[in-house]
């Protein structure tokens, strides 16, 4: 991870110094341990503070969307398809970016981290071979890397990024997972016994829209649930509005999520959320033989039509 | 979602098939009415005492 930093900074100095962008997207240390931030670097004095590590789990495909400059920025392989998801929508040229391609070794849940010292304050964290050793007042503990990884991480199938124009690193294996098995047990239920679910995952939602601001597909001029005339959504937190606005928005990611898991990252109440996004995601799979982002050339299921396309529920 | 297959149904009618969109019509209301009135997606207006 250190070499990724080295190499992200030299990469960044080189870039700015020369004047080929105009800012560097990266990330940087966070003010607390397990979260770093995104940083934005157009200046080649401060590349330093750029680094890597299991805790840049942000999507920096985010900070794309109607930019008009040239910029440089740091793709792990999720924000990889983000971002040629983002040329495909026409929100970004391909001639304006430099991509800085970080083959994932994939990302660390702090929620996990906390719980695995039982919510102890951690005031330093350092990774080596495959481990974490979180340090606090009193107290050191190592952990498994592999019993920390984001839900999302854990089952990733696409570390490496799609596009690049420079590699930190040789591409690293992928692994062969069966991603979906949390979405059949949902679909194996009853529209009773789904419903109930639904509303039970989503009762402690208190309709901060984190979620959405976190995710890079959501990058609407006005958001359906902030429009008010016609006002499509109610604004409260009755349980019908919250399963509204949460069906609606994976209903508008659809064909397009990357399950980077930046809402469920950003929820503050732990929500699952992906379990509506996945869904989706797995139909698009059966259905389209689609994945989002692994090309930015080719058009999204949902905005071409093919005359086989699956219509069998139509009557 | 949780909404009963009964309450939703897609359908291709051409504006030329009267006879069709009737049948269909038809059909979607009697299995709506089959299955009561709905219970999920449905807001409660609020009480003000």
């Amino acid at each position: 991870m250190t070499e990724y930093t080295q190499k992200i900074r030299e990469i960044a100095k080189k870039l700015l110094s020369e004047g080929k962008v105009d800012v560097v997207i990266g990330f940087r240390e966070g003010t607390v341990p397990l979260m770093a931030e995104p940083c934005l670097v157009s200046d080649p004095a401060g590349v330093d503070q750029l680094v890597f590590n299991s805790f840049c789990g942000v999507n920096l495909a985010n900070y794309l969307p109607r930019r008009k400059d040239r910029i440089a920025v740091v793709a792990k392989g999720c924000d990889s398809r983000n971002m040629a998801q983002h040329i495909a929508e026409n929100q970004i040229n391909r001639d304006q970016l430099v991509i800085i391609g970080a083959p994932c070794t994939r990302m660390m849940d702090r929620r996990k981290v906390a719980a695995a010292v039982d919510g102890k304050d951690i005031t330093s964290v350092a990774e080596a071979d495959g481990r974490l050793t979180v340090t606090g007042p009193g107290f050191e503990k190592v952990l498994d890397r592999e019993s920390v990884l984001q839900d999302n991480c854990a089952i990733c199938v696409h570390v490496n990024p799609v596009l690049s124009d420079e590699m930190l690193a040789d591409p690293l294996p992928e692994q062969e997972k069966d991603r979906y098995t949390d979405i059949r047990e949902v679909e194996a239920m009853t529209p009773g016994e789904r419903y109930a679910h639904f509303e039970e995952l989503l009762s402690g939602c208190i309709r901060c829209y984190a979620c959405r601001n976190a995710c890079p597909l959501c990058y609407c001029p006005t958001c359906f649930v902030d429009e008010s005339k016609p006002q499509w959504v109610g604004k409260s937190i009755d349980p019908t509005d919250t399963l509204t606005f949460h069906f609606l928005r994976a209903f508008h990611c659809a064909g397009r999520c990357t399950d980077c898991g930046a809402c469920e990252r950003a929820c503050p109440v732990g929500i699952n959320v992906r379990q509506f996004t996945k869904k989706l995601e797995k139909d698009c799979k059966e259905l389209f033989d689609w994945e989002a982002g692994m090309s930015p050339d080719v058009r999204p299921p949902l905005d071409t039509f093919r005359p086989d396309d699956p219509g069998k529920f139509i009557k | 979602m949780g909404i009963d297959p009964g309450r939703l149904h897609f359908s291709w009618i051409s504006s030329a098939e009267a006879t069709k969109f009737v049948d269909v019509a038809t059909k979607v209301i009697e299995e709506v009415k089959a299955l009561g009135p709905a219970d999920r997606f449905v807001k409660e207006k609020a009480q003000v005492a």
